[in-house]
């Protein structure tokens, strides 16, 4: 039995990263947002899905004016990459204005403001579906073939006692772009007279402001930043999946707010952290429970198994693995 | 004072006539036929709406096809597409609308069998007879309601077929099985499983997924390590072709093979070039191996600009199978407009209908007697696949 599980370790570890740098990204939208605002703004989900669609059409677009044959493919890759994170910044700030600004201006509770953004979620899951089926005539959107070099880590003659493993050079794609965004990001909040300003407002949103801070503005790019990553995000996970639809951003949504709840909501690392973590749990559960229980539980209850460790971390540490202990929020 | 009493009555007036006017039309009939509709259900929007809208569209056609027939007797044949979003919860609503519509007399539907079972009680309390042309699950027709009928095979037909398939012609081994938990997926998943055991080959996994999830590799990795000869797939083409894409990335050459869920273009579209060497069970026909079926697909192509998917010829068949039952009860009732009891009676009754792309003889079930389950196999990433083998019961 564990022989099993160390023989197929590599490959759960290759898999479970890519889904965990996933749920990181979009964690940190969650968990940024939270931080300043103590609003859970169940629409970053949504704004994941979102991007991942602009990053299609500027995919289809770029492949329409024959960019995509003439241009190398990690070129064609960042311009989709940056193009979609912009619009989604974009689309993120606007959200935040129409929708959750005047809430704030009227001083409306909490509750209010969480309830719009699950309205505003189901209005982008519908746009978007809207869109997309009026241009294709199917919703399921499937992106052209890219980045999908094998390789093989040969582990086998080296270390007998793992299998092989095998990866796409998507997968490395995936890895480096967002270890690069999460590094970036830190830098940014821990670094710059930006970052100081949003920790800042986190801390004490009406001393930020005695302090000469524009608290709106600094809100506002909070939502951009916090969007834009969750957009880029988008874009690989087309990437590395190949398919895309207007519904990818609820499940992902809500498990990419789990791992900001586990590694403590409101801290960045936190989240970064709990994301890796959770996709690690996940992809371990799904192709070795059936393993450990003897059949008896299938891959079907990953999430079952994933959710009931959050439980466990969550009695014992209620504030989430990271929450706390670094006094900064943001 | 006498205003105050003249201006709710004109307004009760104004109401009424409203209402007079909104009816009549409807009773009167354009040119002074009298309107029968037809209606039908299937997933318009959604995951499968590729595969229902071919439904839709093919029963559009038959209706089209067959309206002079019914002018020249004094009746207008209207389709009432609604769309169930494969999602039981709409089909039953959609169900209560259409049973609720006096002048519905049958139903086309519905594509997943899960929609089909629950829509199908309000059919029965209302008389309202449903042909689908695509609900394979077992428990559709053994119900053994007067109203329930089908042209397609069953599951407990196809599951064995394509493990007989698997174990005998492709001499599977050892056989890892997937399947969605649906009542779709993994209904067939087990029917596959039972009969492979049976045949002698080992199953050395049976896993689930979830639906509307994107990535399966851990589920995969399990399967690629214990180096099955075939993994199976009980499910539809949205999680299907992301299972074979995925299976491919880990490095599994061997055969991935699936039920009709899979049989659409979307699967190729998902997978790409990974579809190679996937084979499927379906309970639809090629219809380009025969004449008639080319002339289908002709005409199909040329009303509606798009090439026909696989249910689109038994969407077809299926309202065919209403027409010519309908005809009957319209015959039977000295050309007047047939009651619902009448026209179900009629549909049942159906013998030696010949369909488009199938044989239509309704048992007392309402099983298709001729119904066949077909075996294809993608050579190439392109849609449709080439046809194996033909199996009837």
């Amino acid at each position: 039995m564990l022989a099993h599980i160390i023989q197929n370790l590599p490959q759960v570890l290759i898999d479970g990263l890519t889904l965990g740098v996933v749920y990181a990204v979009v964690a940190i939208g969650y968990t940024m947002v939270y931080g300043i605002l103590e609003l859970i703004n169940f629409a970053h989900g949504d704004v994941f899905m979102t991007g991942a669609f602009m990053g299609a059409i500027v995919l289809f677009l770029l492949m329409g004016m024959g960019f995509l044959a003439a241009l190398p493919a990690i070129l064609v890759f960042i311009i989709v990459i940056v193009i979609a994170a912009i619009a989604t910044g974009l689309l993120g700030v606007g959200i935040e204005r129409v929708a959750y600004r005047p809430l704030r201006k009227k001083n409306a509770p909490k509750l209010i403001a969480l309830i719009t953004s699950i309205g505003i979620s189901f209005v982008l899951e519908d746009l978007v579906r809207f869109i997309a089926e009026l241009k294709t005539g199917n919703y399921i959107v499937t992106a052209p073939p890219m980045f999908n070099h094998k390789f093989t880590l040969n582990l086998h003659s080296a270390l007998p006692f793992f299998n092989n493993a095998t990866f796409q050079s998507s997968f490395l794609l995936v890895l480096i772009v967002t270890i690069i965004m999460l590094i970036a990001l830190d830098l940014f909040v821990n670094k710059t007279k930006w970052g100081m300003a949003m920790r800042a407002v986190a801390q004490d949103r009406d001393t930020a402001s005695l302090m000469t801070i524009n608290v709106n503005r600094v809100i506002s790019v909070t939502f951009f930043i916090g969007s834009a990553l969750g957009g880029a995000t988008g874009v690989l996970f087309m990437i590395q999946y190949g398919t895309i639809d207007p519904y990818i951003g609820f499940v992902l949504g809500i498990k990419a707010f789990t791992a900001a709840v586990l590694g403590g909501i409101g801290n960045i690392r936190g989240a970064m952290f709990g994301g890796v973590m959770l996709g690690l749990l996940e992809m371990f559960a799904a192709s070795n429970l059936s393993i450990i229980t003897h059949g008896a539980m299938g891959a079907e209850y990953k999430d079952v198994f994933a959710f009931i460790i959050l439980i466990l971390v969550l009695i014992f540490k209620p504030e989430g693995l990271f929450g706390k202990a670094v006094v900064e929020k943001v | 004072m006498k205003l105050k009493r003249v201006v709710p009555l004109l307004a009760i007036i104004a109401l009424l006539v409203g209402v007079l006017a909104a009816c009549s039309p409807k009773s009167g009939g354009s040119n002074g036929k009298t309107v029968i509709e037809i209606g039908s259900q299937s997933p318009l929007s959604g995951g499968s709406a590729t595969l229902g809208d071919a439904i839709r569209l093919g029963a559009k056609l038959a209706i089209e096809d067959r309206q002079k027939e019914f002018e020249k007797k004094g009746f207008q044949i209207k389709l009432k597409d609604l769309d169930d979003q494969g999602d039981p919860k709409k089909g039953v609503a959609n169900a209560q609308i259409l049973a609720s519509d006096k002048d519905v007399l049958a139903v086309v539907g519905h594509l997943n069998s899960g929609v089909a079972i629950p829509s199908s009680e309000v059919y029965n309390k209302n008389n309202l007879a449903m042909v689908s042309p695509a609900t394979t699950a077992t428990v559709v027709t053994d119900r053994k309601l007067p109203t329930v009928n089908r042209i397609c095979a069953r599951d407990d037909f196809q599951g064995p077929a394509g493990a007989n398939f698997a174990v005998k012609t492709l001499k599977a081994k050892k056989i890892f099985v997937i399947q969605d938990k649906t009542a779709y997926g993994s209904g067939l998943a087990e029917q596959f499983r039972d009969q492979a055991k049976k045949l002698g080959a080992e199953i050395v996994g049976y896993e689930g997924i979830t639906v509307g999830e994107k990535d399966f590799n851990g589920v995969l990795s399990q399967a690629v390590a214990k180096k099955p000869d075939l993994i199976y797939f009980g499910g539809v083409y949205a999680e299907g072709g992301l299972i074979i894409k995925q299976a491919r990335q880990k490095g599994f050459d061997g055969p991935i093979m699936g039920g009709d869920g899979l049989d659409s273009s979307s699967t190729v579209q998902i997978a790409g070039d990974s579809v190679k060497g996937v084979y499927l069970t379906s309970v639809a026909g090629d219809v380009s191996k025969t004449e008639k079926g080319q002339a289908f697909a002709k005409k199909y192509k040329k009303e509606f600009g798009k090439n026909v998917e696989s249910y689109s010829a038994y969407g077809y068949d299926a309202a065919g199978v209403i027409l010519e039952g309908l005809m009957k009860a319209i015959d039977g009732n000295d050309d007047k407009k047939p009651t619902r009891e009448q026209v179900t009676k009629a549909i049942r009754s159906v013998q030696n209908y010949d369909g488009v792309t199938t044989k239509v003889s309704l048992d007392d079930k309402g099983d298709n007697k001729y119904a066949k389950v077909y075996i294809y196999n993608f050579a190439e990433a392109k849609y449709p696949p080439v046809q194996k083998a033909e199996i009837s019961q």
